[in-house]
């Protein structure tokens, strides 16, 4: 279809180490490449309803996440339309609860929901680790994910990027992935344990 | 066994025991424990906040002036506000006065915010608690056009026919079996009292509600450079006044973009006028007889006070802040969140330790310690990974437990308006006694506000009677903000103070701000231009807190007691009244196996 709409969508959180795998591709993304006018990079964060607006205004979505599929450690695994849904499910990533599922069931209520699902996950290593930053084997997997991202693009919506010429950024520069994770503080000064249901077997 | 708190409560844990984990449609982890007698009425409360919020550990060390990038991914809701109380808690502590025009835009900001937070929550979060979309079906659209006429004349979407498409669209959907955002409900409960046509007027508004939450956040791009995630900045806001520039993208604030702002933020006040108050109005009419979760919303409210008509003076807040004790209207207790001896946090109950021989110590924000200590009690059951009953004799919860000179209170949109009301504010007193006078024409009864608006019906009247009143305060602030850029002033930062060379070697400071969910406050302690100290005090913290040293209980636990519950395996009435919190437990983050699902699990025991 001739100018599709194409919404790039990372989500996750980026406080809790690997949970913050999708923003940080769309991090990348924007740092390297120049989009077509009908495609846009979304840092969705943590945020559900919010998101709506762009999600009812694309034809078509990739959602870039950190996905539990019981697979090893940093596995790219790629998941199309309805399979989408279904592991979006539970996750709370989104406004009091409202997972990310929901938004799709909501979009389809309203008659607007997109008529094409990507999503591009990786396997993360380490969530329970608060204030911390990818781990170096999800750090690796960042340019790949982005590849596989480009390669749906240019094969199924025949979209190609351009490598940007300026180099201002989109997320504000104290959060960027290098900013965040050089200037963690230490950990006798921050505690980095994570959920109650993970701590007992951390100590 | 009966307990007898110091605040006035009653608990008997004697009864069967009732375990909800996690309460769901909530921001973030929270389980509930209630104890029911043999008339399934609740006679013990116990809130848990079940995952750990260090955010304060995080910023260490960092940069003041990043600070609000940080407290910005706390969670997915209250980003706004948390990134407003950082730059004003640092600005605090740097003294630093911000133009005019960034006090305005700022304002317009947090209101928006407000007015959007309110509507998502009843319509998306709280509506199913008094709605049931199946009833929905049942209901005769021409029956649902004369009510809607009746309860919200202003409304253009009032037709027999819309209600009919919305009724089919709705058929289609369930059939469908995508029962999505409605399937985790108990829809054939008594405890949900609507006639269908009530019903369907809801949904209906449900899904407008949708329409005008997209639209209204478009105000935060244009003010904040982006959406989701909006810019802040120490000094001002980041977004500078040309208003002779073009629309070219990244261009300055111009007329053309201002009067698109104003477009949306009259909107939004059509809508809180025309359907959010009135559709609260009728719900309640039907529930006129469930006068529960009041809590300690009759006794004991807080809030710092916000919104102030002339910026710097803080005696003009459109919503004056202060305590109210022991319900008594007639006196209002000033606040100082500087005050060492005022806001306080105890960790006797939550899975935190403040060090040796100071288990049960208060310690004010500035001197706040986030250790973690998990332990449980020696009556719980299960194990650490896996509770089955929380002790609370012992350390129970990831909050802790603030109080106001050893008080608790609670905090929120019904805590502010208890306050305007004894304040005796003109505007939230009009609307107080108008939307009461409606209600009581619609149930035939004569309940005065001390009698109306602490229970959770009041709380839910309350959130709704702040957004409609944040509506008519931006569009004023709109006006100032037109007025004050005619007349020639275009500054929106002061950058006097942005190198760190300028500051003083240490320094410290408070922010607060009128959150959706209640009064938000962070302290910051700055040493040598980083960051040396930082805490957050959220309005669930003062709301779900756990039990003080004293044996008091919070807002959450007191909101729960003697409720009846008509089947205690289905826990819509506890649903009901802690939604009617809109509680946040912030953080939200684990990632998801693939067979996901996740409803409200019930133990009973």
């Amino acid at each position: 279809m001739a100018d599709e709409r194409i919404l790039i969508l990372g989500i996750g959180n980026i406080l809790w180490a690997d949970e913050g795998f999708g923003v940080r591709v769309i991090e990348e993304l924007q740092a390297r490449y120049e989009l077509p006018e009908h495609v846009t990079a979304l840092d969705g964060g943590t945020q559900g309803l919010y998101l709506l607006p762009y999600l009812e205004e694309a034809d078509a979505v990739i959602i870039v996440d950190a996905i539990d599929y019981g697979l090893p450690p940093a596995t790219l695994k790629q998941l199309r339309d309805d399979e989408v849904p279904a592991v979006l499910g539970a996750r709370k990533v989104s406004l009091h609860q409202t997972g990310f599922q929901e938004v799709l069931a909501l979009l389809q209520l309203r008659g607007c929901a997109p008529s094409r699902l990507r999503l591009v996950g990786v396997q993360p290593e380490r969530l329970d680790d608060y204030g911390g930053g990818l781990t170096p084997a999800i750090a690796a997997q960042v340019g790949p994910a982005l590849a596989v991202v480009l390669g749906l693009l240019a094969d199924e919506f025949s979209v190609t990027v351009t490598p940007r010429r300026s180099v201002e950024g989109f997320t504000p520069p104290a959060i960027s992935r290098e900013a965040y994770e050089t200037g963690r503080p230490a950990a006798e000064d921050a505690c980095r344990i994570g959920d109650a249901r993970v701590l007992a077997g951390w100590r | 066994m009966t307990i007898q708190t110091p605040n006035g409560f009653s608990l008997d844990t004697s009864g069967k025991r009732i375990v909800v984990d996690p309460v769901t449609r909530i921001e973030g982890h929270m389980r509930c424990e209630v104890n029911v007698d043999s008339n399934n009425v609740i006679r013990n409360a116990v809130s848990t906040g079940t995952m750990w919020r260090g955010l304060e550990v995080i910023l260490k060390g960092r940069d003041p002036r990043d600070a609000w990038a940080f407290v910005e991914r706390i969670c997915g809701v209250c980003t706004g506000c948390h990134a407003l109380t950082s730059v004003r808690a640092v600005e605090d502590a740097l003294d630093i006065r911000i133009p005019n025009n960034a006090f305005l835009i700022r304002e317009i900001m947090a209101k928006v915010l407000q007015w959007h937070d309110h509507v998502v929550h009843f319509y998306h979060l709280h509506a199913l608690d008094w709605v049931n979309p199946v009833n929905a079906l049942k209901a005769d659209p021409k029956a649902t056009s004369q009510l809607q006429q009746m309860v919200g004349p202003d409304h253009p979407n009032s037709s027999p026919g819309y209600f009919r498409d919305v009724q089919n669209r709705l058929k289609k959907f369930v059939e469908s079996g995508q029962l999505g955002i409605f399937k985790n409900g108990y829809w054939d409960n008594p405890a949900y009292k609507l006639p269908p046509e009530a019903d369907l007027m809801a949904v209906t508004h449900y899904l407008e509600a949708l329409d005008f939450q997209k639209e209204i956040v478009k105000v935060h791009t244009i003010f904040g450079g982006k959406n989701p995630h909006p810019n802040y900045m120490v000094g001002g806001v980041p977004c500078a006044i040309n208003m002779d520039g073009n629309m070219a993208a990244g261009a300055p604030l111009n007329m053309e973009r201002l009067n698109f702002v104003k477009l949306k933020l009259q909107e939004a006040f059509a809508f809180s006028k025309n359907v959010y108050v009135p559709d609260v109005i009728a719900i309640a009419s039907f529930y006129k007889g469930w006068l529960y979760g009041g809590g300690l919303s009759g006794l004991n409210v807080m809030d710092y006070g916000d919104y102030e008509a002339v910026q710097g003076r803080k005696e003009t807040d459109r919503l004056p802040g202060g305590v109210i004790l022991n319900g008594k209207w007639d006196e209002v207790h000033p606040i100082d969140p500087r005050d060492p001896e005022q806001v306080q946090e105890f960790v006797t109950h939550s899975w935190y330790s403040y060090g040796d021989g100071n288990a049960d110590k208060g310690l004010h924000p500035w001197d706040g310690v986030t250790q973690p200590k998990y332990e449980l009690g020696p009556n719980a059951k299960g194990t650490r990974t896996d509770i089955r009953e929380i002790d609370e004799s012992a350390k129970y919860s990831w909050i802790k437990a603030p109080r106001w000179k050893g008080n608790a209170v609670e905090v929120g949109p019904l805590a502010r308006y208890i306050l305007a009301y004894a304040h005796g504010v003109d505007y939230v007193k009009g609307q107080v006694d108008d939307s009461l006078g409606r209600f009581n024409a619609l149930a035939g009864t004569s309940l005065t506000p001390q009698q109306a608006l602490p229970t959770t019906i009041g709380r839910t009247l309350a959130r709704a009677l702040e957004a409609h009143y944040c509506a008519q305060m931006m569009l004023d602030d709109f006006d100032h903000l037109i007025a004050n850029i005619k007349a020639g002033d275009s500054s929106t930062a002061n950058v006097e103070k942005w190198d760190p060379a300028t500051w003083p070697k240490e320094a410290k400071g408070v922010g607060t701000v009128a959150a959706p969910r209640g009064g938000l406050g962070h302290w910051i302690k700055i040493k040598d231009g980083r960051i040396e100290n930082y805490q957050c005090v959220v309005p669930t913290t003062w709301n779900g807190g756990p039990r003080d040293p004293k044996g008091n209980i919070g807002a959450f636990e007191a909101s729960l007691m003697n409720t009846p519950m008509e089947r205690p395996e289905e826990p819509v009435e506890i649903l009901r009244t802690l939604h009617s919190f809109d509680p946040c437990l912030a953080c939200s983050t684990h990632v998801i196996a693939p067979d996901g699902a996740e409803m409200a699990r019930v133990t009973v025991r």
